[in-house]
């Protein structure tokens, strides 16, 4: 358990994150706010008390991954990024500008501090799953996280990952499903509903917990468990809301891509100020 | 002088298993990945697979995450082969190549079995006539064709050391053996195996050996034809097919795989745009593959060595009618 100031220290971190991730879209006029704003206390969680990693060394050999595979909501990873100091804070006014280090998806090549080049959906975990196979044939003590969308799950590939990760016993491996309820066009339960992320995963023989992805003490604990459970992987189950904290784009229908006006970003800043 | 052209007593598929093994036994970060085909390609080793733990992995049927297992076990360190049938690597995981490879400059080698033809009786649905066209646009991929033993097995060990993205199509079946053992290859360097100053034959894969036959045909009917191993598609060695341009100012291509954006199309582009010469090729026409022996679908296809010939003396033709 957290105490009382560290969470407040983390919750703190994640408006901060949810600030500078609002800050590069107004900058350029749009972005894929919704699934940016979800993950925000997830990334605070991880970045601020999770994962080991050296901002002026991104590639540390001993270091935790992060593979974010839902690539567009590379602005809240790159906005705690920065805030952790992997690259200047003014880079931040930098997204989708032309010859930008931070495009609309994660690209490793471009970003320090981005593990994985992400964006064509339903990649992410494979990938991830390699690096945690070549990390445990290697014995080495590296923790693999990597987050995809509700939507994105809807993508087989996913499931190929899936049953490869419980067939290696890759316990090294932390997934995060995102399930903000929505995407591109719809709520998913009217496009091809998922049910149940949880008994998927358990009928997968993944070690499963579900969580408030807004609740910094739950997913801290949750990841803590994970990291010391069985061989099994590891799958967090993340009820989110789609654009959360964000005043004008939270529990808004589709969210997934909006234009940002200086008002409303101003507006959603202060009342995140509050 | 008359020659002969005999098929190897060594399967390419035995070539390529006992060669990647014995890499494997000396490279510990070699890792060789498999879709459950295998017995297809590793024969009796997958039966061994205990010996190679974390390095010859079974992934079951699914090439998809197969391709992207390999592009993050390369961005820990590792250097791995993935093999499948060519279609189930080109075509099921080509957004994979694309994105968790190629544009991840991930380093993984891809091996693609049963080019073309060589699919044989398994027929049209494991027939690829597609593959290099659907990975040549792709950045930063290298396409390579080994033509028999001897360059296969060199070619495997050059590519441990070799970084990035690699499409190897390659034969399970023998092949003709063109190579002696002491030959070194180049990626990116074509081979002219036989000289000749009325025309050049750029072929790849098992249609150099035809292409060595209808020269020899050709000789006979007094025309001097030269004959290129362009085993590297992608990048063409340009250089080479400008020179042989200009020295015999005809050229025929040779290939097993579509008329569409293969090596045929890759010579055109280059002599289009720097020298135009009369070109003739051979190859796939808009069509799916079929079951039947390599006699049958050579024929069927039009991939024989009568063919070239006939194609080589129209590009005579049409050069002196210029």
């Amino acid at each position: 358990m957290l105490t009382e100031k560290r969470v407040e220290e983390l919750e703190k971190f994640a408006t901060d994150i949810r600030i500078q991730t609002i800050r590069q879209m107004k900058t350029r006029g749009f972005g894929h706010m919704g699934g940016a704003m979800s993950i925000c206390d997830l990334l605070s969680v991880l970045y601020g008390e999770q994962m080991k990693y050296d901002a002026d060394n991104p590639e540390w050999e001993e270091r935790d991954w992060l593979i974010c595979s839902k690539g567009h909501a590379g602005p809240a990873v790159y906005a705690a990024l920065a805030l952790k100091g992997f690259f200047p804070m003014d880079w931040l006014d930098t997204l989708n500008q032309p010859g930008t280090r931070l495009p609309s998806h994660c690209d490793h090549s471009k970003t320090p501090g981005i593990d994985v080049t992400t964006g064509s959906l339903g990649q992410g975990l494979s990938v991830a799953a390699g690096i945690a196979f070549a990390k445990k044939i290697e014995q080495k003590e590296n923790t693999i996280f990597c987050i995809i969308g509700d939507g994105e799950s809807q993508e087989g590939q996913n499931w190929e990952a899936v049953m490869f990760a419980a067939q290696q016993k890759l316990g090294n491996l932390i997934l995060f499903v995102d399930d903000n309820k929505q995407q591109l066009d719809n709520m998913t339960s009217k496009i091809c509903n998922m049910d149940s992320f949880a008994e998927k995963f358990r009928s997968f023989h993944w070690d499963v917990q579900e969580v408030d992805g807004h609740n910094i003490n739950e997913l801290n604990t949750a990841i803590t468990t994970a990291r010391n459970n069985d061989e099994r992987p590891h799958v967090i189950v993340m009820n989110t809301i789609k654009g959360k904290g964000c005043s004008f784009a939270e529990n808004i229908l589709k969210n997934h891509h909006i234009n940002v006006s200086a008002e409303q970003a101003e507006d959603a800043v202060n009342k995140l100020k509050r | 002088m008359e020659k002969t052209y005999t098929v190897s007593e060594r399967k390419m598929a035995g070539v390529y298993s006992d060669t990647i093994t014995k890499i494997m036994r000396e490279n510990k970060n070699v890792v060789e990945l498999e879709a459950d085909l295998g017995g297809c390609i590793m024969g009796s080793k997958m039966d061994e697979i205990d010996q190679y733990p974390g390095q010859l992995v079974n992934c079951g049927i699914q090439e998809a995450n197969m391709v992207g297992v390999a592009c993050g076990m390369s961005a820990a360190g590792k250097i791995p082969f993935v093999h499948s049938f060519a279609p189930f690597i080109s075509r099921r995981a080509n957004d994979q190549i694309f994105i968790s490879g190629c544009y991840s400059h991930a380093n993984v080698k891809l091996v693609g079995s049963d080019p073309g033809i060589m699919a044989a009786y398994n027929g049209g649905t494991h027939m690829p006539f597609e593959d290099v066209a659907a990975l040549r646009a792709f950045p930063e991929l290298t396409i390579i064709e080994p033509t028999d033993e001897v360059m296969l097995e060199k070619l495997l060990y050059q590519l441990v050391d070799l970084k990035g993205m690699y499409y190897i199509r390659c034969a399970r079946k023998a092949v003709v053996r063109l190579y002696d053992s002491q030959e070194e290859f180049e990626i990116g360097k074509g081979k002219e195996l036989r000289e000749g100053t009325d025309v050049t034959i750029i072929a790849s894969g098992i249609m150099t050996a035809e292409s060595l036959k209808a020269a020899d045909v050709l000789a006979e009917k007094g025309i001097s034809a030269r004959v290129v191993d362009m085993f590297t598609i992608k990048p063409l060695d340009k250089e080479l097919v400008l020179k042989c341009a200009e020295e015999t100012g005809a050229v025929v291509t040779a290939e097993n795989h579509s008329m569409y954006n293969g090596l045929g199309s890759a010579v055109c582009e280059v002599l289009a745009e720097n020298l135009p010469v009369p070109v003739e090729r051979i190859g796939i026409e808009d069509e799916f593959g079929e079951v039947g022996d390599m006699e049958y679908l050579k024929k069927r296809f039009h991939l024989t060595a009568e063919d070239i010939v006939k194609k080589a003396e129209k590009a005579i033709e049409r050069k002196s009618k210029k």
